[in-house]
């Protein structure tokens, strides 16, 4: 696993085999996981895909049909929510309505006789910015407060696993943004293991050291945010986390350091190292941004990559960026964004233009896969 | 009425301005037909003093008010004993099954309702009656109190007379909270079916063990229920006169067959009206601190 390995890993939380079925449903289908202390973690997916489910094993609030949950070398699969060293953010909040912020936040602390509940207490309203709303019920707080006290009153009690359900699903935009730097600076400071559950990659992506993308129950790949985006290892990481332009090509040509792979008309270079071995049905894939457009006829070029013939078919001007449109000789439709860095003019819908982008920015994946997965599933932009 | 006479003038804009207090009309008119003007008429017919043929005249007679309450103090304290352990039985009875109908009855829930609310499809005589049938020396429930032995526990306890059921405080109190339960088991329902089930789960997650969960979490958020049910429980409990007279005994008799019997039979109007202002009184008292202490003004 990428990012914060550790030398310790006493309280790492793992997962092994764990499968959670409902009748003849497989929600979680054989999971398994290690989340190193410390850590933010996230898992992310479409909805149904089982990342509440884990969660919910987790925290005690789901028996799970088979595997285990081990914080260390603790086996807790069984043990009852309230004696788990795991607190939750619940994704509705689930505030006590009858009680001010501070007895909210005091809840679990005197549950467990803590000798200096009002310290602890007064300690992590500051940390969230809540002590001037400490004598409010949550029903005179907005959707932002509430939040921070949901996560307050989880965090207080240092629990070994804190776990985060779509904790900012019910904010705007704007606070979103907001809340997910400060829930980082929140980790940071604390030092607790965060587990976050969501289905927005982009807050996976600024928030987590590790994510890890699930889909139907399975865990589909896992690793650092850049190393997922840049190194997709299957069509649903690629079309979930961000866009994927992907062609279908045939592998005619492997060397010990790249390949030529052979599109409808013309050819690519893929580095050997993001080539499957022993496939030569693939996708070839390349990101929108990695593209740069050019007007046809071009002059010789340093990019490795090229496709020619291509006509713009539409041309939508977004201030950082242009986002286009083009069709290629055999009509498939690619998207590209290009920076808006004022060098070039804007191209227009029916102009002749090809695409180059470097062969280190391309990548192949077994054709084998439906080519749509991943695609228009919750708030993946279209 | 003011406020409905300036609505037109300020048509254009504020064209409804008047309307809340035209809404609440005729429930003002009613209160004032059918709940003042009795109020007042009973107070000064408590004050009055003479007899049904010479007439009454208000006379300002205080006494009637002390000589009543000396002579009917047992059966006045009676009535908020029996009232009260009514009610504190129709809790016990009440709070699981609102519970249970709440929260675990998934789909049977209309259904459940409907049974609870089926004893008001007769009349509160014909129930009472019923339990006569109930309790009789030949019923079923009498036969297992004979045979566990249970029947001299009772009357040892004073709650029977003897080797029956009937004509006993236990049988005025299991009416009076088979009758009022409905009274508390809605209210207690409606608190309850609002209960997020989420906030179980954080109570656990945040280490509270199911009793505690429900000391600290499902009990206060249904503290509102609980006091309304309480209150439709013991009050129409405390001013009863039905349950005592078909399932009682004379020791058993609570101050609302007192103020019927000196309305109905012996005509005595002031002990009357004074008798049903103390109970009224009372009530009210007993109500107000009640409210408070439970400290339920936010929940609502």
């Amino acid at each position: 696993m990428a990012g914060a390995a550790r030398a310790d890993n006493s309280g790492d939380l793992v997962l092994s085999s764990l499968t959670k079925r409902f009748g003849a449903f497989t929600a979680v289908d054989d999971v398994d996981l290690r989340i190193p202390q410390g850590s933010f973690f996230a898992l992310l997916g479409p909805s149904g895909c089982g990342k509440t489910t884990t969660l919910r094993m987790v925290a005690g609030l789901e028996q799970p049909t088979a595997g285990e949950v081990r914080i260390g070398a603790h086996d807790i699969t069984y043990d009852k929510p309230y004696r788990r060293p795991v607190n939750t953010v619940f994704q509705s909040y689930a505030l006590f309505p009858h009680l001010s912020v501070r007895e909210n936040v005091a809840f679990g602390l005197k549950r467990r006789r803590s000798s200096q509940v009002d310290k602890l207490v007064a300690d992590v309203l500051e940390l969230t910015e809540l002590q001037a709303l400490a004598a409010r019920k949550p029903g005179q707080l907005s959707g932002g407060q509430q939040q921070r006290v949901a996560l307050a009153r989880a965090i207080v009690n240092k629990p070994a696993v804190l776990l985060l359900d779509e904790p900012l699903g019910a904010l705007d935009l704007k606070l979103r943004r907001q809340m997910q730097v400060e829930l980082k600076r929140i980790q940071t400071e604390v030092g607790l293991t965060f587990v976050h559950v969501t289905h927005d990659q982009e807050e996976a992506m600024t928030m987590a050291d590790t994510i890890a993308v699930m889909n139907a129950g399975r865990i589909e790949q896992l690793g650092a945010p850049a190393e997922l985006y840049e190194n997709p290892a299957t069509t649903f990481t690629a079309n979930f986390l961000g866009q994927s332009n992907l062609i279908r090509a045939t592998v005619r040509d492997r060397q010990p350091d790249s390949a030529t792979v052979a599109l409808p008309s013309g050819t690519l270079r893929v580095p050997a190292s993001r080539l499957p071995a022993g496939i030569d049905d693939v996708w070839v894939g390349v990101r929108p941004e990695k593209i740069s457009v050019e007007s046809e006829p071009t002059g010789p070029s340093g990019a490795s990559n090229r496709i020619a013939g291509l006509v713009v078919t539409d041309a939508s001007f977004m201030g950082v960026s242009t986002q286009y449109l083009v069709r290629t000789p055999w009509g498939q439709e690619l998207m590209v964004f290009e920076q808006n860095r004022g060098r070039a003019a804007i191209h227009r819908p029916g102009d002749k233009v090809s695409l180059s982008f470097s062969a280190e920015h391309t990548f192949a994946l077994d054709a084998g896969q439906d080519v749509e997965a991943g695609i228009d599933l919750d708030e993946t932009p279209s | 009425m003011t406020a409905t006479s300036a609505a037109p003038a300020a048509r254009s804009r504020r064209r409804i301005a008047g309307l809340p207090y035209l809404l609440l009309l005729p429930g003002m008119l009613w209160l004032g037909v059918f709940f003042v003007v009795p109020m007042v008429f009973l107070l000064s017919q408590s004050l009055q003093t003479g007899t049904l043929e010479t007439g009454y005249r208000l006379t300002f007679h205080f006494a009637t008010y002390s000589d009543s309450l000396a002579q009917f103090s047992r059966q006045f304290v009676r009535s908020f004993e029996y009232a009260f352990l009514a009610t504190v039985l129709a809790l016990l009875i009440s709070y699981p099954l609102a519970y249970a109908i709440a929260l675990k009855s998934g789909r049977w829930k209309p259904v459940l309702l409907v049974v609870v609310v089926a004893p008001f499809f007769t009349s509160f005589l014909l129930r009472t009656l019923a339990w006569q049938t109930i309790l009789n020396s030949d019923g079923l429930v009498m036969k297992f109190f004979r045979g566990t032995h249970l029947i001299e526990l009772t009357s040892a306890l004073g709650w029977t007379n003897g080797s029956q059921l009937l004509s006993s405080p236990l049988a005025v109190v299991t009416g009076l909270t088979y009758n009022f339960l409905p009274f508390m088991t809605l209210p207690l329902f409606a608190s309850l079916d609002r209960l997020d089930p989420r906030l179980l789960e954080a109570a656990g997650d945040l280490y509270a063990t199911p009793l505690t969960a429900f000391r600290r979490v499902t009990l206060p958020i249904s503290m509102p229920g609980v006091v309304a049910g309480t209150l439709l429980t013991f009050i129409p409990a405390a001013g009863d006169y039905i349950n005592s007279q078909l399932l009682g005994n004379p020791q058993t008799a609570m101050i609302g067959q007192v103020i019927e019997g000196y309305f109905l039979r012996i005509n005595d109007y002031p002990t009357a009206a004074a008798l049903s202002f103390a109970l009224m009184f009372t009530i009210l008292v007993l109500v107000s601190v009640y409210v408070r202490k439970s400290g339920t003004e936010e929940l609502v």
